[in-house]
């Protein structure tokens, strides 16, 4: 394959704490994630579900196991690795994270400023592009004080999409909308991830959206427990 | 560190975070230029103050000073016997002397009938007193006794003076108690120790100051030869003259004048101590207005980080932050500082103006106070972990 495997993990471990306060979160954890591919993981809180998150996003140190993110081995990653590496990895957070003195467009434009070899011309069309894609086209100059919660995370959808990451990590998304808008959002989050041919690790405790991955995978105390591929949506 | 200052073109994040609050930006801005105001009031106060004290000093056409060593300062001139001053004459390379007095008189407003001190500089009409040639044709009337050249700057309190006198009438006044009459005008004024001036004939001032004992002056004027080095010529002249009197060169007496304000009162120190002040004010509000920026961002910044932006992207959004509020506070403070300038011109007759050395010393200080809170508010961006922000 030309595309490497956005998310390779074997015997991944992690532990937070040393001496007696030491605690084992992340306990031999094997999966991956494909190009394309939507992987929804659950499980209940305090599992460890946000720890393999920020461990496959490069925002933490890998301590044990082998990690390779777009074909990056985390173990030999030097913070400098990590760092670009990030910059190919789009993510959405449970809050929408977006700068508030920012306009919706500037927002959006903070993820374009990232690619390389563009003006700035360009780089401000692809994200007025973006928006139009999650529905936006008309709030460009609005402030997120002034958006609605979905709209936020639209524009936070909009913003990880504008950096062409080649893989979208997301920590409940739709924690903080109503279900209808939540699994909207997702709706959203998987068409274009799908178009875009980027891999998509989710986080997730509501179940409406849970037929709307390729793959599930469920954790419990550190571990994956399932590894069940989920029906094939129609749309 | 440098190269990201000047980054390709992106979203101006440095000015959106300090625009969209205008609240907080004005705040900032005030408190920039009120720093810059007050420095570039008491350092013109304080440039002023030295510049004031030696106008006078500046203007005499002299290579050579003599004084009593027990003259401190302008405001307190000691008599020493003016033998020395012709005994001078004996060094080949002296050209030519003038006495003056000095000392201040009680000049009666013709106005308002209240007295008030001004200094009185009294020379022989026929001698060279100025380089400037303001006293060219005036100083013959002198010779006349009882006339007087009014310094048309002198503070207003001392009355219409000038504007009586360019009106073509006769202005008279009582100097001391003696009826004295203005003849002319020259330009000269105020100091700090002299709110007003003028200058008369010797045989006027002392009838003025009957108390001035006969042979005794204030100031020797030496005027040297072509070619003779003053510096050497002082030095002989010190080998021989007896030590009740000393010997300036002319740049040597300014210097004295001025050190006297400088070291012997506090003047030069609380100016100095203001526009201190000035600026720790200035770095208190600078530094809580980029530290409030940076901690209230900092969820923001560590999603930037989470993004992929290298943390020196981050530091320099703070340090133009830093340089914007230098830039944008330093202009009113430039612009009030030249209209208070004015002010106190016209209402103290000080010569504060705007130097450009000031005008680039207080930029320099509102940007070193501009940087060092952005470097100091710049650790707080440490904090922004962005494996917390999920
Ligand atoms: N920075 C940290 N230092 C120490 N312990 C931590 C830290 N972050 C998380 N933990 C602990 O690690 C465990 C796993 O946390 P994690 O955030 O990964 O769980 P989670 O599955 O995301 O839970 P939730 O569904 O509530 O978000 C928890 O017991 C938590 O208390
Ligand atoms: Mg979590």
């Amino acid at each position: 394959m030309a595309d490497p495997a956005p998310i390779v993990a074997t015997n991944v471990s992690h532990s937070y704490g040393t001496g007696s306060m030491r605690r084992e979160v992340l306990q031999d954890i094997n999966f991956r994630v494909d190009p394309g591919e939507v992987v929804l993981l659950t499980g209940p809180s305090g599992c460890g579900k946000t720890t393999l998150l920020t461990l496959v996003g490069a925002l933490r140190s890998l301590q044990h196991g082998e990690l390779q993110v777009l074909g990056v081995p985390l173990a030999q990653a030097g913070r400098g690795d990590r760092r670009r590496l990030r910059q190919r990895i789009g993510m959405i957070f449970q809050g929408h994270n977006l700068l508030r003195c920012l306009t919706a467009e500037q927002n959006v434009q903070m993820g374009a400023d990232l690619l390389p070899g563009l003006s700035y011309a360009q780089r401000r069309g692809q994200a007025r592009e973006w928006l139009r894609a999650v529905g936006l086209g008309d709030q460009l100059s609005k402030v997120p004080h002034d958006l609605s919660g979905g709209q936020k995370q639209r524009v936070a959808i909009a913003r990880a999409l504008a950096a062409h990451p080649r893989l979208l990590l997301a920590d409940e998304p739709t924690a903080a909308l109503d279900g209808r808008t939540g699994r909207e959002i997702v709706e959203l989050l998987q068409r274009l991830a799908r178009e875009q041919g980027c891999g998509v690790l989710m986080v997730t405790h509501d179940p409406r959206i849970l037929d709307l991955a390729d793959r599930l995978l469920a954790m419990e105390d550190g571990r994956l427990i399932e590894n069940r591929v989920a029906s094939m949506p129609a749309g | 560190m440098i190269q990201a200052l000047w980054r390709r073109r992106g979203v101006p994040l440095a000015w959106l975070l300090l625009s969209r609050q205008p609240v907080r930006l004005l705040i900032a801005l005030a408190g920039i230029s009120f720093a810059g105001i007050l420095m570039f009031m008491q350092l013109g106060f304080r440039d002023g103050l030295f510049d004031a004290s030696v106008t006078i000093h500046r203007l005499f056409d002299a290579d050579l000073v003599l004084m009593s060593p027990r003259s401190m300062s302008s405001i307190s001139m000691a008599g020493f016997p003016e033998r020395r001053l012709i005994q001078t004459m004996a060094e080949p390379a002296v050209e030519s002397v003038s006495p003056v007095h000095w000392n201040f008189v009680l000049w009666r407003n013709p106005e308002t009938r209240s007295t008030r001190s001004l200094l009185a500089l009294g020379f022989e009409p026929d001698d060279a007193l100025f380089v400037d040639s303001m006293l060219a044709d005036q100083s013959a009337s002198l010779r006349q006794k009882g006339r007087v050249l009014f310094d048309a700057r002198s503070r207003p309190e001392f009355g219409p003076v000038a504007e009586r006198f360019n009106a073509g009438q006769v202005v008279e006044s009582e100097v001391a108690g003696q009826r004295v009459r203005v003849s002319g005008l020259v330009e000269l004024g105020p100091s700090f120790g002299a709110d007003g001036n003028l200058i008369t004939s010797r045989e006027t001032f002392r009838s003025l100051l009957p108390s001035t004992s006969r042979g005794s002056i204030e100031l020797g004027l030496i005027r040297l030869r072509d070619g003779a080095d003053p510096e050497a010529v002082a030095e002989r002249l010190r080998a021989w003259l007896p030590n009740d009197v000393s010997v300036f060169t002319k740049k040597a007496f300014i210097e004295f004048e001025k050190n006297y304000w400088r070291s012997s009162t506090a003047i030069g120190f609380i100016f100095s101590l203001g526009a201190a002040m000035g600026f720790v004010v200035g770095c208190v509000i600078v530094y809580q207005i980029l530290y409030g920026d940076v901690s209230d961002h900092l969820p923001e910044y560590a999603t930037l980080m989470a993004m992929g932006y290298p943390l020196r992207d981050l530091l320099a959004v703070v340090v133009r932050e830093g340089l914007m509020l230098a830039l944008v506070g330093y202009v009113p403070a430039y612009a009030a500082g030249e209209g208070l300038y004015a002010l106190i011109r016209g209402s103290t007759q000080l010569p504060v103006g705007m130097s450009p050395q000031r005008a680039v010393l207080v930029f320099s200080l509102i940007l070193v106070m501009c940087m060092g809170s952005a470097l100091v508010a710049m650790r707080k961006l440490a904090d922004a972990d962005p494996a917390e922000i999920f």
